[in-house]
């Protein structure tokens, strides 16, 4: 064999590092999530209940699976009007100025900032703010988390639909203009309408990173295992159950924690999925 | 696009058209309000603890910190423990996420068709979105319970890694797509061998695209919590062995939020771990910068 075949060969083995960790990991999930669906079957998934007193064991991922869409839901409805915002002010109104490429790097910088820090600024600053506000008692629940999730996903939000809306033909914008259309026409019948699925797509996947989020939420959503009855009760999120709980877990309820993971990883990557599908079809 | 019929109606469009501008300037000033407040209230209540002992020395116990504040003083110590085992976790992900990465982003550029190739790269796109605490959980089964038998650095530096291993491939990738292909090609007329066309050619030129990729994910990895708590659990002492529990900033930074004598003391672990990120991420920036302008 001449050492080029080994060199590809070499090559190739290497990439199948990344298939057998991804493979394992659907393993894992799966064989530790076995146990609680064997117990619970199906209904796992729809129960409220998690009760986990000896002997009376009882385990549903329902009020998890609602916190998380809950909060990431609010997250990218509060998100949309700022990142939406801030992407017609980088690539359309302020497009290569210095005051653009200030406000992309800040916003890039917000990429920047670790998940337990948001949870410090939550916790210490927003959440005053929100009980000052009269909106809930103790400032805790599913609002506070979805402001911090907003904040930590713009940067996701923004950073694919900036370059889509670059992208926008001008020639398609000067026609536009010269019909004498003026800069809100052009963007909601010219600019919208061409960048339309990848900013779509950026904004499912800012959500897809909205539902993952462990530690900001963990500190400010009240870990309250029931369903939010509304946008200012506590809640609890399938990311962070597994962070609270995880510590003292084994048997029954380690592997309940592992099914939700399993559930959590699904729900992700169906998510992802779908934004990436829709930038592939893009391009 | 809609035809609009022609009437008088200039002054209400143009109106609208500047109530939107504003709307915009508004909601963008809004977007970069928290970084400012964020970061202004780390600078304000973290710089006063920043010392010589805060690199140099370990976390207090609780009552240390206890006496302390009774006392007055500032609660001595700092958080040694969690930049040693930082540094720690963080290079042994570095360590195997880098190569594998690479190899694999240079077997994709190399067979780009492929359908093993696509599946590759899905595999990535997917990895890459797996939360965090997820892969903590994985690598609690594999590692904590089955090779080091307790929570340890290992377990979690392979957690970071398998966050870092799809940036890296796809960064990778992107990066060698854009040396132009008649550098390749050169060196295949001339008979070079193709592991030394890897090594000298391609690796080099892209050099700087690399470093920044590997840069940038290491900044994502280093702020990590969630899977840590699962993995390496924390450690009051500096600790290099990589089969046992280990501290790390962000745990510190858990564990001082935690504990109502220590609390002063998120702050200053805070600003410090946000700086290290943030120049991490302004460095990256610097080199791509640099890189583009050829």
């Amino acid at each position: 064999m001449n050492s080029d075949k080994i060199t590809k060969y070499f090559l190739f083995a290497g990439s199948l590092l990344i298939l057998i960790v991804a493979g394992g990991m659907v393993f894992s999930l799966v064989g530790g999530a076995i146990p609680a669906f064997h117990k619970f079957g199906w209904h796992f998934i729809t129960s409220t209940n998690w009760n986990p007193t000896e002997g009376r064991e009882n385990y549903g991922a329902m009020p998890f699976i609602a916190g998380t869409m809950i909060t990431s839901v609010l997250a990218l409805l509060i998100s949309i009007p700022m990142a939406f915002s801030t992407s017609l002010f980088v690539s359309e109104y302020f497009r290569k100025t210095p005051v653009a490429s200030v406000l992309s790097s800040l916003v890039d910088l917000l990429a920047g900032i670790p998940s337990i820090v948001y949870g410090l600024w939550g916790f210490y600053t927003l959440r005053p703010f929100i009980m000052h506000l009269g909106l809930s008692p103790q400032g805790f629940g599913v609002f506070t988390s979805g402001i911090i999730l907003a904040i930590m996903i713009i940067p996701y939000a923004t950073s694919l639909s900036n370059e889509i809306i670059v992208m926008v033909p001008n020639e398609l914008k000067e026609a536009a203009y010269s019909l004498g259309a003026t800069r809100l026409e052009v963007i909601f019948n010219v600019i919208v309408p061409n960048a339309r699925s990848g900013i779509v797509a950026s904004y499912i996947l800012a959500f897809g990173r909205a539902l993952g989020e462990t530690m900001a939420v963990t500190m400010l959503i009240g870990n309250d295992n029931k369903i939010p009855h509304s946008l200012f009760d506590t809640g609890n999120t399938m990311a962070s159950v597994i962070a609270n709980q995880f510590g003292e877990a084994d048997g029954l309820k380690l592997s309940s924690l592992i099914a939700i993971g399993l559930l959590l990883f699904i729900i992700t990557a169906l998510v992802n999925t779908a934004g990436k599908f829709i930038i592939n079809r893009l391009s | 696009m809609k035809v609009t019929t022609i009437r008088d109606n200039s002054s209400t469009r143009n109106t609208k058209n500047n109530i939107f501008l504003g709307v915009v300037i508004f909601f963008s000033l809004l977007t970069i309000l928290p970084i400012i407040l964020i970061a202004g209230e780390l600078v304000v209540k973290g710089i006063g603890q920043i010392n010589l002992s805060f690199f140099t020395e370990i976390a207090p116990d609780t009552l240390q910190a206890m006496v302390a504040k009774a006392n007055g003083e500032i609660i001595p110590g700092g958080i040694a423990n969690g930049i040693t085992g930082s540094l720690l976790i963080v290079a042994l992900a570095a360590v195997m996420a880098i190569p594998f990465g690479i190899i694999t982003g240079v077997y994709l550029y190399e067979t780009p068709g492929k359908r093993y190739s696509n599946l590759i790269r899905d595999t990535a796109d997917v990895l890459q979105g797996v939360p965090s605490i997820v892969l903590g959980l994985i690598v609690y089964l594999w590692v904590v319970k089955h090779i080091t038998h307790s929570y340890s650095a290992l377990a979690g530096s392979v957690s970071l890694a398998i966050m870092m291993l799809p940036l890296i491939i796809r960064s990778t990738e992107e990066t060698l797509k854009m040396i132009p292909g008649t550098l390749k090609e050169a060196a295949v007329a001339l008979g070079v061998p193709y592991h030394k066309i890897i090594l000298r050619v391609l690796i080099p030129s892209s050099f700087s695209g690399l470093l920044t990729g590997i840069l940038i994910s290491i900044s994502r990895i280093l702020g990590e919590t969630a899977p840590l708590m699962l993995t390496t659990l924390g450690n009051p002492q500096i600790n290099w062995d990589i089969t046992h529990p280990t501290s790390a900033v962000p745990l510190l930074i858990w564990q001082f939020y935690n504990d109502p004598n220590m609390v002063e003391l998120i702050w200053s672990s805070s600003l410090f771990l946000m700086g290290f990120v943030l120049t991490l991420n302004i460095i990256s920036k610097r080199i791509s910068a640099k890189h583009s302008i050829h």
